[in-house]
């Protein structure tokens, strides 16, 4: 890479800024914050460079609901093994999906019972397995946020260009803004939000606004880096401690006010807005995105006729309470004794981004 | 599964675009965004380029940190 590339990239991990960065935290904080990361890659940031050893005691970090995986219900976990059932079915999905526990199996336990599960890098490979075997079923587990949404829009919108009628989509999208808006007027403290960098390249920044203005939070959309994530910190302090609310950005490199208005057309001319469960949160109004009625015939749920009972949640595992800021990991009974990243209970110990396993990981 | 990942343009076919991070090669596609150049930065997340990386906004923010680093010395 070229010095100014290298300027580009790895300025953000500068240990001079850092420490810098967090003296000017350590100077300007003096009431008691709690601040919520919304996106597993902060998580994961904030444990792999030690950052929480850079704030001061007045400064908690807890983390959201920002994990594909952790935030997708064990109904759906049931309904995908159901489909894997299925023996003209192809099921495609990303690999954090495979190891999540159902209510009685998990899909690569059927997997090893002979399903036929297939780990794919993008939502275009599975239309591209769709279009090898016409004579079987294609399900993609749909998964993730603004930012996932999109792909599988686009996806959905090649399969109908390519007339790939055995392709379908089973959609556990999710948006997050009133997923914030149901923690910010929920019982938990949180007096500000690291807002989610990628989802926001997509959005743009104004989804936030009446987190800042109706809610009175403070909302700063932060990049990945250390120096990013300890900026936002600061950024969030100034506003709280000033009681002058807004949406700031911070990760300008990236998002742009607007986000991406092409990825927003192809989402919404695909996906239409629905009451969806979220793990930890329960049903959050209007914050699913289904399949439009005009694509219903790529509509996993309008294709099969999915009958799963309501989903058990395995016993002890506080993954809902750690995804609404309410506990942290090491506060779970089974956390690193039964549950672990090779042998998850929950969800939050799957995904590379859950809280439990980044927590493990780092023996935070 | 939801990391995003800066990644540099090196050659564009059609609607794929083959991006490096360091010196690894990723297909990737260009359906959500078209406007990108061989050169660019961009951020390449679960297969698809989502957002081009500004370099102009990139060295704001830099500046915006030395002005943090000049702060702490006065």
């Amino acid at each position: 890479m070229s010095p100014e590339g290298l300027r580009f990239m790895d300025g953000y991990r500068d240990a001079v800024l850092i420490e810098k960065l967090a003296a000017q935290i350590h100077s300007l904080s003096r009431t008691p914050i709690r601040l919520m990361e919304v996106c597993g890659g902060h998580t994961a940031a904030i444990h792999k460079y030690g950052l929480k050893d850079f704030l001061p005691v007045t400064i908690t970090l807890l983390s959201g609901p920002g994990c594909p995986v952790c935030v997708s219900s064990q109904k759906f976990v049931d309904q995908a093994i159901f489909l894997g059932g299925r023996r003209r079915v192809i099921l495609a999905t990303y690999g954090d999906l495979v190891r999540v526990p159902g209510s009685v199996s998990s899909l690569e336990k059927e997997k090893m019972r002979g399903a036929d599960i297939r780990i794919v890098y993008s939502v275009l490979d599975a239309v591209k397995i769709a279009q090898r075997h016409p004579e079987r079923q294609v399900v993609f587990l749909g998964i993730g946020f603004e930012t996932t949404a999109p792909a599988s829009a686009a996806a959905i919108v090649r399969a109908e260009e390519e007339k790939v009628d055995n392709f379908f989509l089973l959609s556990a999208h999710k948006i997050m803004p009133p997923a914030l808006e149901s923690l910010a007027g929920g019982d938990t403290r949180i007096d500000g939000f690291l807002a989610p960098g990628h989802v926001s390249a997509v959005t743009g920044t104004m989804i936030y606004r009446n987190l800042a203005h109706v809610y009175h939070r403070g909302v700063v959309v932060s990049g990945f880096e250390p120096a990013d994530i300890l900026q936002s910190v600061l950024l969030l302090v100034k506003q709280i401690e000033s009681g002058h609310f807004q949406v700031e950005n911070e990760y300008s490199r990236v998002v742009k006010k607007e986000g991406n208005p092409r990825a927003i057309a192809v989402m919404n001319g695909v996906f239409g807005l629905v009451d969806a469960e979220w793990r930890g949160l329960g049903t959050v109004r209007e914050s699913g995105l289904a399949i439009k009625p005009e694509l219903a015939h790529h509509d996993a749920n309008v294709a099969f006729n999915i009958r799963v009972p309501d989903g058990q949640l395995p016993k002890g595992c506080i993954c809902g309470d750690i995804l609404t800021g309410r506990k942290i990991p090491s506060e779970c009974p089974l956390f690193s004794v039964q549950c672990t990243p090779v042998n998850p209970i929950g969800a939050c110990m799957v995904s590379s981004e859950g809280s439990c396993s980044v927590f493990y990981k780092y023996k935070t | 599964m939801c990391l995003g990942v800066p990644a540099k343009v090196v050659r564009i076919e059609g609607q794929e675009a083959t991006v490096a991070i360091g010196t690894v090669e990723y297909q990737s596609s260009l359906l959500l965004m078209e406007e990108v150049k061989v050169g660019d930065y961009v951020l390449l997340h679960a297969g698809f380029i989502i957002e081009k990386i500004d370099p102009v906004e990139a060295e704001e923010t830099m500046r915006l940190f030395d002005q943090v680093s000049k702060m702490d010395e006065e």
